[in-house]
């Protein structure tokens, strides 16, 4: 692979913190490497903007290999930007080339306040997964691994599911700002395994409803969550949440 | 002095003894005991979950935005359990001898059969808790073999077995946080604990959002912070990944255990650049089917394709027929240096060497030729037929790495170069996972206890597991049983007053310097220093040279550091600055740890005691001790000797040839 160097134009998102008023500032950054990360290039710009005596831009990201979750940027208009299958941290700027303009925004959401600059508050998943993503069994209560027999193919399926990152992409991709991927694909991975039986009637009603608490909004089948997942969640997890949530909503005793 | 309070009796019965007769909290009282936890991966979120099932109440704090974040979600490979499903021979004694072996007996035995003794119930557990792991046709288990292991004991979840697990230990900790027996405190950092009396009694965390300082009491303290690698600046942990709480501990009085242990792992992808902020491991089980070579001429320019067989090294099959690519990661990373100082090295930087897929390619695509019937198949068939096999095997690892690098590993050799990837070193703790603070313990990565010199691959994810589900629990309740009379103690004592005091003047400090370097800056400058002089090889000069230099170093630091922004408002770069800080204090230690030892054990390498063919020479007259250092003021650090006494396994000199 040719490596080039590139100058680009970047439009980044600047908020001081969640109640000021955000706006766009431009930024020529110059001599990028095509083998840089795309947090890479904000790390020279950071680096940068600190000895200019600026602020650096505030962004999350811990892993850097694309699976811890954190990062978050929308980068011209894709919820982490052009390459399919892809975090923010594993996109690399050979995805650009000289002279582009890039814009970058924080994941828009109102249940995902911006906190600073292109960070964001995604504590809301944490309550829907404590609302009923689990599994109820207490350290020392669990039998011999294998007296659970499990068919590989829905093994492989709950691991699919379970793949989900929690980074927020599929809110912030969807015009609803819609959760359901992500808590379609908690209530999969679950609801495909003989341990997640029991409770699998109140966990789709709980964590439904705490989504719904959380301001969220309602699935309306445009498939965007899909397509922007870094992890490639698959949409068959919503027709399955739908149908643990209306099999439940019916059946249910209370 | 140092009491590791393990228990009398046979290896075997040890902690079967010490369960049967350790003290209990009845439940009533443990609703009023408060346990602090920091660090949410596989050892605080399991610690957390486990401790709020008990009744106690949990506090517990990370510095992500949520738990699911702690960088045990990064880890790939799998874990260990002596289930012995494969029935090929595996039992809990040879996990915990695989373990000794593996670690160049610098384990302490007793905590590393007590390991093997419950890694069985971690998978229990988390089966039960609905860890999808991979699974055979019958709906049983799967095994994978690892390195240092002559059975399959390693169970996984593709590449991704570190997320699952966490996942599975993240959901228990929100179910306890939904009945209210755990306040999650996320963005939250630890700047200090705080004693009373000697006794460990709650810490002072820093709301990384408003920068607020608060004070939390506990009746106890767990530090379940993880690993210190990121001293080397370039490693594969998480940009976050500190030693701050460890650190802290370690100026409070907590002796610090073994801190030049450091395994540097052979496969990860190679710098590229200045710019470079991580680096990217490759699982090990890709040395299972790659071959690894470098060209036989110096400074070969050709490209991989254009150099034919006769003129290619594979050095790991010729120096270790016995292992070949297998030989365990300490002795692959040093035979890749070795190559690259040489001059062999491959890729524009030169310090790289290939990890090759086309035999595997080939081989794999006769097999399927064969298994379909088709005789005589070309070789372009045989070619695309292999490199399905290989897809399916390690698709997403090539998948990652033609995204970092842009080249496509079915066609090119990979490149590859060892990386910092664990440290085996942490806080000294005795069997209980207690610290040398009264009431203070650490867990997982962040003690120094189970690994010795050398980690065994999928050994991480299960100590940090036993630690936080199966050990705890019973050792953290014999010590509260003694302190049921203590009510908690208001956060205006003296001792809270203090230590917030403490955590401001430094935050003021810091922020006051105005210098002109930015915290990267000093970051890399001690990142090279430590690669360079306490990396994958050490010597005398070399290391007292570092001692001086990050001395010179942290100096320039605390006059010259430019922090932007304030302390009262969300500041990646002061948190930081506070890191690096504590990592340029830290390095020091590591580098008089390994100036002290002067043998060669496991991942540390002194040039000076090697055998003649240029292997890890230990010196187990002299060194068979942990190396616990007591922090007495700036660079001045106390050696205190925990000897290690092998009965069931004698030690031997590793040899893979």
């Amino acid at each position: 692979m040719e490596h080039y160097n590139m100058n680009l134009t970047l439009k980044v998102w600047r908020q001081k913190n969640t109640d000021a008023q955000g706006h766009f500032e431009t930024y020529p950054v110059s001599g990028i490497s095509s083998e840089m990360s795309f947090l890479e290039m904000f790390d020279v710009l950071n680096e940068r903007l600190i000895n200019e005596g600026k602020e650096p831009i505030a962004f999350d990201h811990d892993c850097r290999e694309g699976i811890c979750g954190a990062c978050s940027m929308h980068i011209n208009g894709r919820a982490h930007g052009p390459w399919a299958g892809t975090t923010t941290c594993q996109l690399h700027m050979r995805a650009f080339k000289d002279g582009d303009t890039v814009t970058v925004e924080p994941w828009r959401a109102g249940s995902f306040p911006v906190v600073k600059d292109l960070t964001v508050d995604r504590g809301a998943f944490d309550r829907i997964i404590a609302a009923g993503g689990y599994v109820s069994v207490n350290t020392g209560n669990a039998q011999d691994a294998n007296n659970i027999l499990v068919a590989k193919d829905k093994a492989d399926a709950a691991f699919a599911a379970a793949a989900c990152i929690g980074c927020g992409a599929c809110v912030a991709a969807c015009k609803n700002s819609s959760a359901m991927l992500f808590v379609s694909a908690k209530v999969s991975q679950l609801a495909l395994l003989p341990q997640g039986h029991p409770e699998k009637k109140t966990r789709a009603l709980n964590m439904i409803a705490q989504m719904d608490s959380e301001g969220f909004g309602s699935c309306t089948n445009t498939g965007a969550c899909e397509a922007e997942c870094p992890k490639e969640i698959s949409l068959t997890n919503i027709a399955r949440l739908n149908r643990e949530y209306i099999v439940a909503g019916f059946s249910y005793e209370k | 002095m140092l009491n590791s309070k393990i228990p009398a009796g046979s290896l075997d019965k040890k902690w079967e003894d010490y369960k049967g007769h350790c003290k209990l909290v009845n439940p009533a009282n443990k609703r009023n005991m408060e346990v602090i936890i920091v660090g949410t991966g596989l050892a605080g979120a399991s610690a957390a979950a486990s401790l709020g099932e008990l009744g106690y109440k949990v506090k517990a704090f990370c510095f992500q935005d949520s738990p699911r974040r702690a960088h045990s979600i990064a880890a790939q490979g799998g874990i260990n359990a002596a289930k012995n499903y494969q029935n090929d021979g595996d039992s809990v004694f040879r996990l915990f001898y695989d373990t000794v072996k593996g670690g160049d007996y610098r384990a302490r035995e007793a905590n590393v059969h007590r390991l093997a003794e419950v890694s069985g119930n971690i998978i229990d557990q988390c089966v039960a808790q609905g860890v999808p792991f991979a699974r055979e046709y019958g709906g049983l288990l799967s095994n994978r073999s690892f390195g240092g292991t002559q059975v399959q004991r390693t169970f996984y979840a593709a590449g991704q077995t570190g997320q699952q697990l966490l996942l599975g230990a993240y959901s228990a900790l929100e179910r306890q946080v939904a009945l209210g027996n755990v306040t999650m405190y996320s963005r939250h950092e630890m700047l200090e604990v705080v004693t009373i009396d000697g006794k460990a009694r709650g810490i002072i965390a820093r709301d990384l959002i408003t920068g607020k300082l608060e004070r939390h009491f506990g009746h106890a303290v767990l530090l379940c912070t993880g690993g210190y690698g990121n001293v080397f600046y370039l490693s594969t942990n998480a940009m976050g990944s500190n030693v701050t709480a460890a650190w802290k501990a370690t100026r409070k009085g907590a002796y610090f255990g073994n801190p030049c242990y450091t395994q540097i792992h052979p496969t990860c992808i190679p710098v590229s650049g200045d710019h470079q902020s991580k680096l990217t491991l490759m699982s090990e089980s890709l040395r299972n089917d790659g071959r690894i070579w470098v060209p036989k001429k110096q400074n070969d320019n050709r490209k991989p394709s254009d150099i034919p067989e006769e003129e290619r090294d594979y050095y790991l099959e010729r120096r270790y027929p016995a292992f070949g690519n297998l030989v365990p990661r300490d002795v692959a990373s040093r035979a890749a240096k070795e190559r690259c100082d040489a001059g062999y090295g491959v890729g524009s930087s030169r310090q790289a060497v290939y990890l090759d897929y086309a035999a595997a390619i080939e081989r794999y695509g006769k097999i399927e030729a064969n298994k379909r019937n088709l005789h005589n198949a070309s070789s372009a068939d045989i070619t695309k037929l292999g490199k399905e096999v290989v897809a399916e095997k390690y698709g997403n690892l090539f998948d990652m790495y033609a995204k970092i690098t842009g080249e496509n590993p079915y066609e090119v050799p990979m490149r590859i170069y060892p990386a910092v990837h664990y440290t085996m070193g942490g806080l000294w703790v005795d069997y209980e996972l207690m610290t040398s603070i009264t009431g203070l313990y650490a867990l997982g990565e962040a003690n120094f206890s189970d690994h010795g010199a050398n980690r065994l691959g999928a050994s991480a994810l299960m100590q940090g597991l036993a630690d936080g589900y199966f050990v705890i629990p019973y050792t953290l309740g014999n010590y509260l049983a003694d302190d049921i009379r203590t009510k908690a103690i208001p956060t205006d004592h003296p001792a809270f007053v203090e230590a917030e005091k403490h955590v401001q003047d430094t935050i003021n400090k810091m922020m006051s310097i105005k210098g002109t370097k930015s915290v990267d800056h000093f970051h890399k400058k001690l990142g090279k220093i430590m690669w360079d002089k306490c990396g994958m090889a050490r010597n005398e000069k070399g290391l007292k040279e570092a001692i001086v230099e990050i001395q010179q170093l942290r100096e320039e630091f605390w006059k010259d550091v430019r922090i932007p922004g304030d302390a009262n408002e969300y500041n990646p770069e002061l948190e930081k600055a506070g890191r690096v800080a504590d990592f340029l204090e830290l390095g020091e230690l590591m580098c008089v740890d390994a100036l002290n030892r002067r043998e060669s054990c496991g991942g540390h390498f002194r040039e000076e005691s090697q055998t003649e063919d240029g292997e890890a020479q230990r010196d187990d007259a002299n060194f068979a001790y942990v190396a616990a250092w007591e922090y007495k003021g700036p660079s001045q650090f106390e050696l205190h000797k925990e000897p290690l006494e092998f009965v069931e396994c004698k030690p031997t000199q590793r040899s893979y040839k």
